[in-house]
């Protein structure tokens, strides 16, 4: 080691960064290529599939697609093994699978499991994913109620009880009152109630956040039983038969192949759908409010300090949050179905929880991971509409499989808001 | 602006922590606000901020007595404060955080007005030479940056009158010695300066009038040409050693020795690189070093707290890397922890249940997984007794005890058993000035009990007064390990990175 030299030495200012990457990507995506190899080895069904992507009134009409299902299949399935061995390369590298890698995959992935899955029938192209659109109404609700709660800093368990509770009153109104939209409504002003519990417990007494959520959940369900139970059932006539909302196509972007019917062919409660996600996203990063709420969320104190009233913030955001999740409750009594049902919403609230976390706490991303849990769902039914061979046991599981690959497996790590959470006292 | 607080008293419950304080701060003077931690001073600006309110007494702000029920309001009246504990967020950028609570915006939308707020950045910036630029993250900066930030957050919004709070913790002696020049040139515009601290150097470095404040009352007013001695027996009340009497240490072999360290976090981040140093028995190796720089690292690294952790640690030939926490506990280390309150004691358990924390094992203190009682009342009555811990029993919780007093629990715990090595991270920070003497005793007795000792400080009058060499951190790496004697410009210099030439890495 050199002793002296003519100039001071300066110890390098930054550190090396180690690259940490995960492992699980490209394990998951082998896997999965295993597995659908596996059931094409296994399986004897012989034919060919058709791809329908053309829909009635569509400007020009795309003729049909009819492949040989198997190899098709074999063809989609030998270009995810090579995405994966890309994926394992990378790995070995240091390097991370790419956006554009995983989503190559997916369609490719997608498309082998359809070949096989519905040789000998048609895949209704459009009717996949318009109703996946259609399915994910009330989760793209819900995780934007929960983005806009969480970045405030309130965590919000109980979008489940907000959308039930949301599905209730929008029923019980719209066939009051014969209006479906004073029924969406009401679905907002139920999601603000439940809101308002959750604020009071969870911002007024420091309750934890967590606990109060799951006790609302608990509770919503229990309160809808007994007046379904109670109240709605013998009175259905007057009480439980709501006027549906139906589909309003959109003049000329309505009639564009593929896209008009799969984006512009819907309730109005999509559309509202996509004003709410765009004005969302706009507000939480360029607006004066927005930039207020995140603050809070981040590091509360130091709003406090610069005059920002944390709490009063918090209340508002998450009174606003239920509003939004509510409105995604109308969903399954206004359009779903005509009515209430016990218990109806079946867990969607906390898929669209999950989709918080796995769209990073971001509308947007929130928004397109709620869409592909949509897809899971719809593809469920579009299955057994076909009459796939997979049993329909498993394809119910579907939704709730991706969602825990999704946010176990591919999220990657990801910040929440610093305060997340943590209730604030102010001296 | 001319401000005068008038009788301030404010309790918590039945603690006063402010007791008919009055204090002048006169436009273009700096007035320094000298008292010990837990003295009253942050409360009092606390009250001055609007984030507390007084129970008695009265602000006056040119002549006009006010009232302010939140932060906003004394912003209003043109007062800012630089937080100890900066108040920015993290995730935001400089121009957002400079802008959050006074947003301007354009348009019918409302949408955010950032270019007015980088041009607001910009223009202080360049006005008193911060050179800060609007569009970086907060948490990307240096934290001698993020401190200009909060001064450019107080002046944004025309404060006339600048509270800083302990500024210069978190800051290397150069960073210390801009910051002084910065509020000097805020002085000369014509601005008030608070200027709390307990640091002695600083405060006749640029006070122009010092109060000194203890047990939450005004013990009098000082020139800035007092010496140490006296400033530091007004904050005390009470004579004080400042010096630790540390006799020649007689060193032995090699007993600590780490080659080529590396620790990593979960992120891939390296905290800790290629360290290597031996610390002799009987030797105090102190660290210096800025904080955050791998520091707190190091030390978990050999408690066995880190999970990616490479390269070797031998302590008397025996590898410490891979060991678990217990196991290293079980070779006879010792460790004070920089954080007592989260790392050192459990706040809801008593003085006695703390002192055996590190021994809920074996015996003398459990018996067939059974707690002996008896041994341990006997053992903590002897350690409040020897370590001049001030609680009422031993059945005190220690979350209510003073800082200091809880250090002394941490410290009796730690020294109580035979060690082979004591790691001691910021033995004193937050300490009142008389723990500070008590606790650098123990540790200067542990080490002529012929204990290797690696102590960690910012302070860097802790590192001179204890060191027998001294090893300077900067990034994870080593800058050079050096004599005690090193002066102290040099160990400045050091701590920024620079290795001057004599110095060997």
């Amino acid at each position: 080691m050199s002793t002296t030299a003519d100039t001071p030495a300066t110890v390098p200012d930054e550190l090396g960064q180690v690259a940490v990457v995960s492992r699980k990507t490209p394990i998951l995506l082998a896997v999965l290529v295993v597995g659908l190899a596996l059931v094409l080895l296994f399986s004897d069904s012989v034919g060919e599939t058709t791809f329908r992507v053309a829909s009635r009134n569509d400007l020009f009409q795309i003729p049909d697609i009819t492949v040989p299902g198997r190899a098709t299949a074999w063809v989609m399935l030998a270009g995810c093994a090579l995405l994966t061995g890309e994926s394992f390369r990378r790995l070995l590298n240091q390097q991370k699978t790419p956006l554009w890698l995983v989503a190559t995959y997916a369609l490719l992935w997608m498309t082998a499991f359809l070949s096989w899955a519905a040789i000998g029938g048609r895949v209704p192209v459009v009717g996949l994913f318009g109703g996946a659109v259609a399915l994910a109404v009330p989760l793209v609700f819900g995780a934007l109620g929960g983005v806009l709660g969480e970045r405030a800093g309130v965590v919000n368990i109980a979008i489940e009880a907000q959308l039930l509770f949301g599905a209730f009153a929008a029923a019980v109104v719209a066939s009051s009152t014969g209006s479906a939209w004073a029924g969406v409504l009401a679905a907002a002003l139920a999601g603000v109630l439940v809101a308002s519990v959750l604020g009071l417990f969870a911002i007024g007494y420091f309750v934890d956040q967590i606990i109060v959520g799951v006790v609302l959940n608990v509770l919503v369900i229990g309160l809808t039983n007994f007046f379904f139970r109670q109240v709605l059932t013998p009175n259905a006539e007057t009480l439980n038969s709501p006027e549906r909302l139906s589909a309003v196509p959109i003049p000329l972007l309505g009639q564009i192949p593929l896209i008009g019917p799969v984006l512009f062919r819907q309730t109005p409660l999509v559309y509202l759908l996509y004003v709410t996600v765009a004005v969302v996203a706009f507000a939480l990063y360029r607006t004066r409010w927005g930039l207020r709420v995140r603050a809070v969320g981040e590091h509360p104190k130091a709003a406090d300090t610069v005059g920002i009233k944390v709490n009063r913030t918090r209340w508002r955001t998450v009174l606003l949050a239920g509003a939004v999740a509510g409105l995604g409750g109308a969903y399954f009594s206004l359009v779903a179905v005509s009515g209430f049902n016990r218990e109806m919403t079946g867990g969607a609230g906390f898929i669209a929880l999950a989709a918080v976390i796995f769209g990073k706490w971001d509308p947007v991303r929130a928004t397109l991971a709620a869409l592909l849990f949509g897809f899971a769902s719809n593809l469920q039914g579009v299955l057994s509409v076909i009459g796939s061979p997979v049993p329909s046991q498993f394809m119910l599981m579907l939704p709730y499989l991706v969602t825990i690959l999704a946010v176990a497996g591919l999220v990657g790590r990801s910040r929440p808001p610093a305060a997340d959470g943590q209730p604030y006292r102010s001296q | 602006m001319r401000l005068v607080l008038r009788d301030i008293t404010k309790r918590f419950g039945s603690v006063v922590a402010n007791d008919r304080i009055s204090l002048t701060v006169e436009p273009g003077e700096i007035h320094c606000l000298l008292g010990e931690n837990g003295a009253g001073k942050s409360t009092l600006m606390n009250v001055l901020y609007g984030l507390y309110h007084a129970d008695e007494g009265e602000i006056e702000i040119d002549g006009e007595v006010r009232r302010f029920v939140g932060p906003g309001d004394a912003m209003a009246a043109g007062i800012g404060m630089v937080h100890q504990h900066f108040m920015l967020i993290p995730v935001f950028t400089v121009a957002e955080n400079v802008m959050l609570g006074n947003e301007s915006t354009t348009g019918p939308l409302g949408r955010l007005d950032l270019e007015s707020a980088r041009e607001r950045v910009t223009e202080i910036s360049e006005r008193f030479g911060f050179h800060v630029n609007p569009d970086a993250l907060v948490e990307d900066l240096p934290v001698g940056v993020q401190q200009r930030v909060e001064i450019i957050k107080a002046l944004s919004r025309d404060a006339e009158l600048l509270v800083f709070d302990e500024p210069t913790a978190v800051l290397t002696p150069q960073e210390t010695d801009e910051l002084m020049g910065i509020m000097r040139q805020l002085k000369e515009s014509g601005k008030a300066i608070v200027f709390i601290t307990h640091k002695l150097r600083e405060v006749r470095e640029v006070a122009d009038r010092i109060t000194v404040i203890r047990l939450g009352k005004v013990v009098g007013e000082a020139e800035p040409t007092a010496t140490n001695a006296e400033l530091a027996s007004m904050m005390v009340g009470r004579p004080v050693e400042l010096v630790v009497d540390k006799g020649e240490g007689s060193f032995g072999d090699d007993a600590l020795v780490v080659d080529n360290l590396r620790v990593i976090d979960q992120t891939g981040h390296v905290h800790v690189d290629g360290l290597s140093f031996t610390i002799r028995a009987g030797e105090v190796l102190a660290v210096a070093g800025v904080q955050g720089n791998g520091q707190t690292e190091l030390t978990e690294a050999l408690m066995g707290l880190q999970d990616h952790v490479t390269g070797s640690i031998k302590l008397n030939g025996k590898e410490l890397v891979g060991r678990s926490t217990r196991k290293v506990l079980d070779a006879d280390v010792g460790f004070i922890p920089e954080d007592r309150q989260v790392d050192g004691l459990v706040g809801e358990f008593t003085i006695a249940e703390n002192l055996m924390l590190n021994r809920s094992f074996e015996m003398p203190f459990v018996r067939h997984g059974g707690l002996r009682i008896g041994t341990l009342r006997e053992f903590a009555e002897d350690k409040l007794a020897e370590y001049d811990v001030r609680a009422r029993d031993i059945d005190t919780l220690a979350g209510n005890l003073s800082g200091g007093n809880q250090q002394k629990v941490v410290v009796a715990r730690e020294l109580s058993r035979d060690l082979d090595l004591l790691v001691a991270a910021q033995p004193t920070r937050g300490v009142d000035v008389g723990s500070i003497e008590f606790i650098h005793k123990q540790i200067v007795a542990t080490r002529d009990a012929g204990v290797p000792v690696l102590l960690v400080s910012t302070e860097l009058d802790e590192v001179v007064a204890l060191a027998d060499r001294i090893m300077v951190l900067y990034r994870g790496r080593i800058v050079g390990i050096v004599p005690a004697d090193t002066p102290r410009e040099k160990l400045g210099l050091m701590m920024t990175g620079e290795r001057p030439k004599d110095v060997v890495a």
